[in-house]
C-alpha cells in the first residue's frame, strides 16, 4: 500500500470541558476521496480544521508526507498551504466583495499571475460551475446554492492538490446536491486532487468516495472502502447508515443502491430455491464527463433525472430500478430471461423520447448517450459478477443516443 | 473547606491582576505585528488608498463641522474670560494654542473613533464570526496583514491631515465669533495666532495625532479581530460588545495617552 499523504496520529482536542477529539487516527491517501461520516457534533468539522491548521491539536500529530505540520518551517508550511483548499460549511464568502473579486482573491493575493490570466481562469471556473451573469453581484444577493458554488469556485480556482469539503451539499436541492457530488467525482478524476469530505449524504457518498471513515465519540471507529463500511457488522455503524439512508434516491426517485441490492438478493434466493430466472439491465451514461463539461453539472443531473423518470415509467411494475453509482442505473427484472429482458428493453427504447429527456432547451454540441447491457443471473453469482457480465456485453449490444 | 475558599479567592485576585496585563501584551504584539507588515512586500497600496478614502476623505465633513463649532465655542468662552482682564486681544493666541496643542488631535481622534473606528471593529468582527478570517487563513493570506496593516497605514496618513483641517477650521471658527460677532479686530486676532504658535506646538500636535492613530486603529481592529474570544456573548451580540468596547476603550485610552504625551511634550 502506498504511503498516506496526510496522517493524523492520536489527535486530541478539548474545548472547555468537552473532549471533542479523543485520539483520532486517520490516513488520507493521495488521489483518493476520503469521506468522514458521523453524527452531528462529533467533531467532523473540527477534524477538518485540524488538517488545514485552523485549529491546533492539544496533543498528537498531523503529518503531511510524513512530516509533522507543527515542526514544519515557515516556507514548507507555505508550500503545504498553497496546495490545499477548504470549502466552508457556511461558504464564508467575503460579503463586501463581488463574486468575481471573491473568486479572484486567492489568485491576486498569493500568485503573481498577469491580470489577463486571472481573468481567464475565473471565466473558466465560473463557466464550469454554471455561474454566469453574476459577476458583479454580492454574496448576500445570491441564493444559498449559488453561494456554495461560488465558494467551490474560490476553492478550486487555485488548482489545489488537496481539497477539504465541509458539508458541501447542506441546503441544496437534490439536483444541485447531485451536481456537487458529480463535480467532486469528476474534478477528482480530471485534476486528480485528494479530497476529504465531511458529509451526511448517505448513500451518495458511497458512489464517489474511495475511502470512508466514521467518527464517533471523538474517535475513528471504522475506516475502509465504501463496500467495507456498508457491510460492516458493527451495530453502531449499521444503525448510523440505516438511520440516514432513505429508501428512495432523492434525485431519480429510484431505490437506493442498498435497497436495490437487497432486492437483488431476494431474487437470487428465489432463483436458488425455485429456479425462477431473473435478468438485469445495466444502463451506463457513456459520456458523463464530456456532457458535464459541455452543459454543466446541474443540467446533467436534470437530464439524468428525466431519463430515470422515463425509464421507471416505461418498465414493468415488478421491475426494480436503482442507482448503481454516479452514472449507472441497474434494473432487476424478476421472472425474466435474457430474451424477455431484450423485449422489455426494445419497448423502452421505443417509448423514450429525446425531448422528454433533454428537455426543451437545445444544446447544440450535446449528445446524451447511454449504453445498455443485459445479463441473466446465474445461481450463486454475486451482483458484481453479473454487473460485470452486463458491462462487458454493453459495447456490442446497444447504444441509446439522443442529441 | 475554608482553605479551598481562600484558594479560589486568591486565584480570582490573581486572574484579575494577570488578565489585563496579558491583554495589554496581546494588544502590543498585535500592534507590532500589524505595524511591521505595513512595510512587508508587496506593499498593499490600493488597499491603503481605499482606507485613506474611508478613514480620511469621508471624515472631512464631520471634522470641519466639529472643528468649526469647537473654534466658535472657544472664541466665545475665551472672549468672556479675557474681557474681564481687558486682554481680549489675546483671543487668537488662546484659540489657536488650545486647538493645535490639545483640542485638534484629541477631538479628531474621538470623532474618527465614532465614525471609522466603530466601523472597523464591526466589520472585522463580522468577518470573524462568519468565518471569513478563517477563510483568509486557509488561503494562506495573513489576516492581520490583510485587514489591520492597511487600516493602520491609512490612519497614519489621515489622522495628521484631519487634525490639520480641524485646527485651521477651528481657528476660523474662533475668528467668526471673536471678530465678526464680538468685534475684535481681525488683524489683531490673526497676528496673535501667528505670533503665539511655535513650530514646537505644531509638531507636538502632529506627534499626538500619529500616536492616537496607532492607538485607535489597534484597539478597534483588535476588538473586532478577537470578537470570538470574548466571554460575554457570541455572534451578533459578540460583535456589538466588541464595537462598544472598541469605542469606549479607544476614547478613554486617547485621553490617557494625551495626558501622558502632554506631560512629556511640555
Amino acid at each position: 500500500m502506498n504511503k498516506p499523504l496526510i496522517e493524523l496520529e492520536n489527535v486530541f482536542k478539548k474545548f472547555g470541558q468537552k473532549q471533542i477529539l479523543d485520539g483520532v487516527n486517520l490516513s488520507i491517501y493521495r488521489g483518493e476521496v476520503t469521506t468522514i461520516i458521523g453524527k452531528s457534533g462529533v467533531g467532523k468539522s473540527v477534524l477538518l480544521k485540524h488538517i488545514i491548521g485552523l485549529l491546533k491539536p492539544d496533543s498528537g500529530r498531523i503529518l503531511f508526507k510524513g512530516q509533522p505540520l507543527s515542526e514544519m518551517k515557515k516556507s514548507a508550511r507555505q508550500v503545504f498551504k498553497s496546495k490545499i483548499s477548504y470549502l466552508f460549511q457556511g461558504s464564508a464568502l467575503f460579503d463586501s466583495l463581488s463574486v468575481v473579486d471573491n473568486i479572484a482573491l486567492p489568485l491576486r493575493e498569493k500568485q503573481s499571475l498577469p491580470a489577463a490570466e486571472i481573468k481567464k481562469r475565473i471565466r473558466n471556473i465560473m463557466q464550469q460551475l454554471d455561474l454566469s451573469d453574476i459577476d458583479d453581484k454580492y454574496p448576500s444577493q445570491l441564493s444559498g446554492g449559488m453561494q456554495k458554488r461560488v465558494a467551490l469556485a474560490r476553492a478550486l480556482v487555485t488548482d489545489p492538490e488537496i481539497v477539504l469539503f465541509d458539508e458541501p451539499t447542506t441546503g441544496l436541492d437534490p439536483i444541485r446536491k447531485n451536481a456537487v457530488h458529480s463535480m467532486i467525482a469528476d474534478y477528482q478524476k480530471r485534476f486528480g486532487f485528494t479530497g476529504v469530505v465531511v458529509s451526511h449524504e448517505i448513500p451518495d457518498i458511497f458512489y464517489f468516495s474511495q475511502r470512508v471513515a466514521m467518527l464517533e465519540e471523538g474517535r475513528v471507529i471504522i475506516e475502509g472502502t465504501p463496500k467495507e463500511i456498508q457491510q460492516a457488522t458493527d451495530p453502531e455503524v449499521q444503525q448510523f447508515i440505516r438511520g440516514l439512508e432513505s429508501h428512495r434516491d432523492d434525485l431519480t426517485d429510484m431505490h437506493t443502491q442498498l435497497q436495490g441490492e437487497k432486492r437483488f438478493l431476494e431474487e437470487m434466493a428465489r432463483l436458488q430455491r425455485h429456479q425462477v430466472v431473473f435478468s438485469i439491465i445495466l444502463f451506463s451514461i457513456k459520456n458523463m464527463e464530456e456532457i458535464n463539461e459541455a452543459i454543466g453539472h446541474a443540467e446533467v443531473q436534470t437530464v439524468l433525472k428525466n431519463f430515470s423518470v422515463q425509464t421507471l415509467n416505461n418498465l414493468r411494475i415488478t421491475d426494480i430500478c436503482f442507482r448503481y453509482g454516479l452514472d449507472k442505473i441497474l434494473a432487476v427484472l424478476p421472472n425474466t430471461d435474457i430474451d424477455q429482458a431484450r423485449m422489455v428493453f426494445d419497448k423502452l427504447t421505443k417509448e423514450l423520447k429525446a425531448e422528454d429527456i433533454i428537455g426543451v432547451r437545445p444544446y447544440p454540441e450535446f449528445c446524451f448517450s447511454v449504453d445498455a447491457g443485459f445479463a441473466e443471473a446465474q445461481q450463486d453469482s454475486q451482483i458484481e459478477h453479473i454487473v460485470a457480465i452486463a458491462e462487458s456485453a454493453q459495447n456490442e449490444l446497444f447504444e441509446f443516443k439522443v442529441c | 473547606m475554608r482553605f479551598a475558599d481562600a484558594k479560589t479567592t486568591l486565584a480570582f485576585l490573581g486572574r484579575l491582576a494577570i488578565s489585563p496585563i496579558q491583554e495589554m501584551g496581546r494588544i502590543a504584539i498585535f500592534f507590532s505585528y500589524g505595524f511591521f507588515h505595513i512595510f512587508s512586500p508587496p506593499l498593499q497600496i490600493s488597499k491603503i488608498i481605499e482606507q485613506v478614502y474611508f478613514i480620511g476623505t469621508k471624515s472631512v465633513f464631520v471634522i470641519c463641522l466639529t472643528g468649526a463649532f469647537t473654534g466658535m465655542v472657544l472664541g466665545l468662552q475665551g472672549y468672556y474670560t479675557l474681557v474681564q482682564f481687558g486682554s481680549e486681544g489675546l483671543l487668537g493666541a488662546a484659540v489657536a494654542l488650545s486647538l493645535i496643542r490639545e483640542m485638534g488631535p484629541v477631538l479628531t481622534a474621538i470623532m474618527v473613533v465614532g465614525r471609522a473606528g466603530s466601523a472597523m471593529a464591526a466589520e472585522i468582527g463580522i468577518m470573524r464570526i462568519s468565518e471569513q478570517i478563517d477563510a483568509l487563513e486557509t488561503m494562506d493570506i495573513d489576516p492581520v496583514r490583510f485587514l489591520f496593516s492597511p487600516r493602520m497605514a491609512a490612519a497614519f496618513i489621515s489622522f495628521p491631515l484631519l487634525t490639520a483641517i480641524f485646527d485651521v477650521v477651528g481657528i476660523f471658527g474662533g475668528y467668526l465669533t471673536g471678530s465678526i460677532l464680538l468685534g475684535i479686530n481681525p488683524g489683531i486676532y490673526f497676528a496673535k495666532v501667528q505670533s503665539s504658535v511655535l513650530m514646537k506646538d505644531i509638531s507636538g500636535g502632529f506627534i499626538k495625532s500619529l500616536v492616537f492613530s496607532a492607538v485607535v486603529t489597534t484597539i478597534c481592529c483588535f476588538q473586532g479581530y478577537f470578537t470570538h474570544t470574548r466571554a460575554e456573548g457570541f455572534g451578533a451580540k459578540g460583535v456589538s460588545h466588541a464595537t462598544t468596547s472598541a469605542v469606549v476603550a479607544s476614547c478613554v485610552l486617547t485621553l490617557i495617552v494625551d495626558y501622558i504625551l502632554t506631560s512629556f511634550l511640555l
